[in-house]
């Protein structure tokens, strides 16, 4: 029984070779307590795309990005119904550990948030957690991630000081370096650059272009224009719910749903 | 239409003087608060160290109770104070830093987690003398400890507990909440994030906290007096099993003797007792600034 569910699991997903989804979203709904804050939602998140989720402040896109890796256990009082599904496997499953999950979906968080230790530790945590102990891979590890969050040349005379000596701007490509050394299948980032400078800002945004070379990244962004330069497909958010899910070019140019409209016109939000 | 009264800028510029003074005022107010506490605390260490300094010796140091007063010396109570603190911190750390981490990290925010805590802060101001009263029914009696080292050492412990866990306690809700999500969010374990985020943060805090209650289980004389902690020892300890005295209690059975040389060894034993105390606050403020300059 259990392989015939395995292999037609396969059959399906090789017919739709082209279009494999990362997340697939089903009905999923989110209390804190009374209140309702994800409503129904259902979204497909497609592999090597770069997905915004934009919508004005207390609409449910940080919720949403949270449940995603399943931060929102961390919440008191959080219930919620529906799936999500991660390459096919429902997250709220009890077989499905958070520690798995939180490894296999990195996440970047609105505020910097290095570790009160050195560069080079900051990235090393993440390997020592999951008992790579290897000094040799560590090292490699360390400096490939670096390079691939832009920061290697920045840092690697001093990567043995503290992070909490680098900017802001540094320190959130620290996040990302610190993330990609798990080499994550999916890149969270829940608004990565809203407390960052313009030109800190434009760095994270031309290294999430490098990044979805190999990686699939969702970003939640209050920054309309930062989700129509570096988004693939946009989803809008508002009360909780999905009002539109499209490719980026169709949301910002030609949205279906009128409240869509209004919100990227800068009527409301 | 209501006519809106402005807002007046030299009315404002007048009162700048006035807040002044005040703030002169408030400055003075709490430096003689400190001058205050510093004269006292100046005139006490004159006080004993006048009488008592004379009195310190290496013989002093180095020899046992005795009857006649120019052969008493302190070494039974510092070794048996050493001995006693070396059951009391471990003790009291081991219990009080994992109730903090379980109260603060797993124990969720209901009805009885208040009342435990509650019950916590409310011990820290039971008077020293009931600890005493409960290591001697328990430990002395109950477990058959007699009045020991291990007996004196966990009555101290507890007597010290409940500071340590509230201290620890502040000390890990002060852990940045972004921290430990980065931690959760690379896919570590609650264990893992507790041992490598949340205690190196929280442990100059702990530190701080531990080091207050410390000092006060090496001062504290009414629970080892309670459970019967004798004074006159003429012998050192071999093992925590085995009977003791302390500094304070040497101190304290000085002091109560008619002749006035032995209350001027007391004052040179409450010296010792302050040496003791400043050394092992040294050893915490050398932990503590090792884990900060990170």
């Amino acid at each position: 029984m259990a392989l015939t569910a395995v292999n037609s699991k396969k059959d399906n997903q090789s017919t739709q070779s082209e279009e494999v989804l990362v997340y697939n979203t089903k009905n999923c709904n989110l209390w804190y307590g009374d209140h309702h804050a994800l409503k129904n939602i259902n979204l497909e998140i497609k592999e090597k795309d770069v997905t915004a989720i934009i919508g004005p402040s207390g609409c449910g896109k940080s919720t949403y990005i949270k449940t995603l890796n399943r931060m929102i256990d961390l919440v008191p009082g959080v219930k919620t119904n529906g799936s999500i599904e991660y390459r096919g496997r429902d997250i709220f499953n009890k077989d499905f550990l958070v520690e798995e999950l939180r490894t296999r979906v990195g996440m970047v968080f609105q505020k910097p948030n290095p570790f009160p230790k050195s560069i080079y530790e900051n990235i090393a945590f993440g390997l020592k957690i999951h008992g790579i102990k290897n000094k040799q891979i560590i090292n490699e590890t360390v400096e490939k991630s670096l390079r691939g969050a832009a920061l290697w040349d920045e840092v690697k005379d001093r990567i043995h000081e503290p992070a909490y000596g680098l900017s802001g701007g540094q320190q959130q490509r620290l996040c990302i370096a610190r993330c990609l050394a798990l080499e994550p299948d999916v890149i969270l980032m829940d608004e990565p650059t809203s407390a960052l400078d313009p030109v800190s800002t434009l760095k994270i945004e031309e290294l999430i272009q490098e990044l979805k070379e190999q990686y699939s990244i969702i970003i939640v962004t209050h920054n309309m224009q930062q989700a129509a330069r570096i988004s693939d497909k946009t989803a809008f958010f508002l009360n909780g719910e999905v009002v539109e899910f499209d490719a980026t070019d169709t949301i910002f140019n030609n949205p279906a749903d009128s409240r869509t409209n209004d919100y990227i016109s800068g009527r409301f939000g | 239409m209501e006519k809106v009264e402005r807002i007046n800028s030299e009315e404002m510029v007048g009162r700048i003087d006035g807040r002044l003074a005040k703030n002169k005022v408030v400055k003075g107010l709490f430096f003689a608060a400190t001058a205050f506490t510093s004269i006292i605390l100046i005139v006490l260490l004159v006080r004993i160290i006048s009488q008592g300094a004379p009195y310190l010796s290496w013989d002093f140091l180095q020899n046992f109770a005795s009857r006649r007063p120019e052969q008493a010396g302190i070494k039974a109570a510092v070794i048996g104070t050493i001995w006693m603190m070396a059951v009391v911190i471990p003790s009291a750390a081991i219990f009080g830093v994992g109730t903090a981490i379980y109260l603060e990290e797993y124990a969720k925010k209901n009805a009885v987690t208040r009342w435990i805590q509650m019950n916590i802060s409310n011990l820290a101001g039971v008077p020293s003398v009931v600890f005493g009263l409960l290591g001697l029914t328990i430990f002395v009696r109950l477990f058959g400890f007699g009045n020991s080292i291990l007996a004196a050492g966990f009555t101290m412990a507890l007597l010290v507990l409940p500071v340590i866990i509230v201290a620890a306690q502040e000390a890990i809700r002060a852990v940045p909440g972004e921290i430990k999500e980065a931690s959760y969010g690379l896919g570590a374990t609650k264990w893992q994030t507790i041992s490598r985020v949340v205690l190196p943060y929280a442990l100059p805090g702990i530190l701080t906290g531990s080091i207050l209650a410390f000092s006060r289980a090496v001062g504290e004389t009414a629970p080892l007096v309670v459970i019967g902690i004798p004074t006159f020892v003429a012998f050192l300890p071999s093992g925590i099993f085995d009977s003791f005295t302390a500094l304070p209690m040497q101190i304290y059975n000085w002091t109560s003797r008619p002749q006035i040389e032995f209350h001027n060894l007391a004052a040179a034993g409450i010296i010792v007792l302050l040496v003791v105390l400043i050394l092992m606050n040294s050893v915490a403020v050398w932990i503590r600034n090792r884990f900060q300059s990170r």
